[in-house]
């Protein structure tokens, strides 16, 4: 499990505090108002960002003193998640091997990454020749060949269109969480949760509260995500 | 403890990177100064070698805009065919050695050139070309299309919904909208030529000379080759260092930012009328002048191309190889710093601008090569000294190339858990491979039209293309100067075009 121990990240004059405990296994969705610190959160899961005070431990053990890429951590940002000079099946290989030198055996696992994603047969291709909904299932191939069990989607799909998006999370629960993959997403609409995160956690005034079940936490909203999801939500959930 | 959002890049071959330009601008005036024989301050005739610098320098940059705000102004608004060709050859004079830039004047300008060929004709006496008035015709030949494409580029940074709102209100342009556009650019680029032509060395050297028209650079190079006086040549080199740090930061604070080369294709739609007459006769002038020269140099030195001495073959072939290696070392470099980044590293990048060619060549010498005849190691030498020299412009092109990679994709990396190595060899060259062959081609065609500090040491089996066809030229054996200036062209333009050629290899960027 991932635990947030006094956990205070602050950054400028933002300040966020979690004193939290995520279990490992799960698919998480992280939500809130925008620069409320969802991806802040996630920045220094990564280690992008430095705590104030406090500290993160995955398994036990304390993340503080490794750097991003020792971190059992993936991360896909919003955009930029693939090295356009490089093949797709090379962009996989790159989280088996950072410096790519893979053996014959590694390459097949990639290749075989890239089948499980609907790509079988696209490695050779750059992603300049794939469309975004591809370059995103490239992303997530990486990222299941990865010996990284933690994973942090940052809004990398929030490019792509409403059927597109739902079919990326279908993957994140079919392929990374089956894999037995702990996910954290950040999101802005509660219809992603719903679809895939069993947990999710507010992230709103500075604190993360949570994680609770997704459909407990969208049924009665806490005052500060009901503001936040709006009338027009709350219509929309009496209704249904 | 925070850790570094990119993937960590091994400091040492920024730190090095750093040392050497470090060591061969400062360590070498300090080498200088230190082997010199201190024999008193500033002589009069070096204070009219500082005047005249000042003087040329300013007397240049005047000039420069003064013409190119009328030719940048026609260019802005006039869609022609060649236009685009036009623009493009304005970015040449920078590839462009000086002494055939000097060769090409010279047919046109010099005593048996076409201009006075046309003076006489009209009854008119001949124009000597030599001393303030040659100075500045060079100077303005290279430095007018530099000043173009500066002013060209403020034109077309205003918004084209400013000159519909203009035309709507039916009010002057002129005053609305080129004016307060003219008031910010024309000052910065004054500067930036100022700067060029404060450290003109070559163009003093053929154009200058006398006392009457000697610059700091130049009275330099006569300090260390006809009097050995170390003392006056590190005293003089102070001097240029400190009048090219105050104008460089002058130019700074007047510069709101650099401007980019990029969208010069365009031409701004404007309702106003003009006569088309005045900006056909600017842009046609323009050209004449620019490409008359060039036109004199290919006519001039294609029939006896293949009748040269094989001296001149083996000095082409010297040149190449020093621009080769110099182009290497200087990408090397500039690639180190950019990686590594920092306001230090931007600072270090600039500081060869300042410093005066002759005197790192001299002080290289007395660091490097204490015990050997100069000769020996010239070339040597004038490979460091053009690495050093063409640094900030190599930097100027990878650098921000660099902080994008950075700015792009340093997370991904970090998060991969690249290492520094992996990080270069996938990820930055590859993505910078664009920038990299242009700085390359750059610091090569400036390195093969060097005519520098290899006029200090080099003898006969030493000689540079460029120093060979200056002794041609000294020796006024002009039809073969001719061929070698035509040689010179074709090889620096050549070098240029196959790196940049090669860095514009990979179509995914």
């Amino acid at each position: 499990m991932l635990i947030f121990d006094n956990l205070t990240l602050r950054h400028g004059g933002f300040k966020l505090s979690a004193d939290t405990v995520f279990p490992a296994g799960d698919v998480i969705s992280l939500i809130g108002p925008s620069g409320a610190g969802k991806s802040t959160l996630l920045s220094a899961i990564a280690g992008f960002l430095s705590p104030a005070s406090g500290r993160v431990l995955w398994q036990g053990e304390d993340l503080s003193d490794l750097t991003p890429g020792q971190r059992p951590v993936s991360m896909l940002f919003q955009d930029n998640n693939l090295f356009p000079h490089l093949t797709a099946l090379q962009n996989v290989g790159l989280g088996l091997r950072a410096d790519l030198r893979l053996s014959g055996q590694e390459t097949e696992t990639c290749k075989a990454a890239l089948a499980q994603v609907g790509l079988d047969g696209f490695g050779d291709r750059k992603p300049g020749a794939l469309s975004g909904g591809q370059q995103s299932r490239v992303a997530l191939a990486r990222v299941l060949v990865a010996d990284r069990p933690l994973v942090l989607l940052d809004e990398p799909f929030a490019a792509l269109g409403p059927a597109l998006k739902d079919e990326m999370l279908d993957l994140v629960r079919n392929k990374l969480h089956a894999a037995g993959k702990t996910v954290i997403m950040v999101t802005h609409d509660p219809a992603d949760a719903r679809r895939v995160a069993g947990l999710s956690a507010l992230v709103a005034g500075g604190q993360v509260a949570g994680p609770v079940a997704t459909k407990k936490l969208l049924d009665n909203p806490p005052p500060a995500l009901a503001d936040y999801l709006g009338q027009g939500w709350q219509a929309f959930r009496k209704r249904g | 403890m925070a850790h570094s959002a990119v993937p960590i890049v091994p400091r040492w071959p920024g730190a090095a990177a750093a040392a050497l330009v470090l060591l061969l601008t400062f360590g070498t005036l300090g080498a200088v100064a230190w082997r010199a024989e201190w024999a008193g301050g500033l002589a009069a005739a070096d204070w009219a070698a500082i005047r005249f610098t000042v003087l040329q320098a300013f007397l240049s940059a005047a000039i420069s805009v003064i013409l190119a705000i009328p030719v940048a102004r026609a260019l802005a608004r006039r869609r022609f065919f060649g236009r685009d060709l036009l623009i493009t050859l304005l970015g040449a004079p920078f590839l462009l050695p000086v002494i055939v830039a000097v060769f090409g004047l010279l047919a046109v300008f010099g005593r048996n050139g076409v201009f006075n060929g046309l003076m006489e004709w009209l009854g008119l006496g001949p124009v000597s070309i030599f001393g303030l008035q040659g100075v500045l015709l060079a100077n303005v030949f290279f430095n007018l299309p530099l000043a173009i494409r500066l002013i060209l580029q403020g034109w077309l940074s205003i918004p084209a919904e400013r000159f519909r709102l203009v035309a709507t209100l039916n009010a002057p342009v002129g005053r609305l909208l080129e004016w307060p556009m003219l008031r910010s650019v024309v000052p910065a680029t004054f500067l930036v030529i100022f700067l060029i032509c404060l450290t003109s060395f070559a163009v003093a050297l053929t154009m200058g000379g006398g006392p009457r028209a000697t610059t700091v650079e130049l009275a330099i190079y006569q300090a260390v080759r006809f009097e050995f006086d170390l003392g006056k040549a590190a005293l003089l080199a102070g001097v240029q260092f400190a009048l090219c740090v105050s104008a460089a930061i002058l130019a700074m604070r007047i510069t709101s930012e650099a401007p980019s080369g990029r969208g010069l294709d365009r031409t701004v739609q404007r309702w106003d009328k003009a006569r088309v007459s005045v900006d056909s006769l600017w842009i046609i002038a323009a050209a004449l002048f620019l490409l008359v020269p060039l036109a004199m140099v290919v006519l001039r030195g294609l029939p006896g191309l293949m009748d040269m001495p094989v001296s001149i073959w083996a000095a082409a072939l010297r040149s190449v190889l020093v621009a080769i290696g110099a182009a290497t070392l200087c990408v090397a470099m500039a690639l180190a710093l950019a990686v590594r980044g920092g306001f230090l590293v931007a600072v270090i990048g600039v500081l060869p601008l300042a410093a005066s060619g002759l005197v790192v060549g001299t002080g290289a010498f007395l660091i490097v090569f204490p015990y050997i005849r100069p000769a020996d190691v010239a070339l040597l030498v004038t490979l460091l000294v053009n690495a050093t020299l063409a640094l900030p412009f190599a930097l100027r092109a990878i650098a921000p190339a660099a902080a994008q990679v950075r700015e792009d994709y340093g997370r991904l990396g970090a998060s991969l858990g690249m290492s520094g190595w992996s990080w270069l060899r996938l990820v930055v060259l590859p993505r910078m491979r664009r920038p990299l062959g242009f700085a390359a081609g750059l610091a090569a065609a400036l390195s093969m039209g060097d005519l520098g500090v290899v006029t200090l040491f080099a003898g006969q089996l030493e000689e540079t293309l460029p120093l060979a066809m200056y002794r041609l030229m000294g020796a006024y054996r002009m039809e073969t100067a001719a061929s070698a200036a035509l040689l010179l062209l074709g090889l620096s333009l050549a070098l240029f075009w196959i790196c940049d050629r090669w860095g514009r290899g990979n179509a995914d960027f």
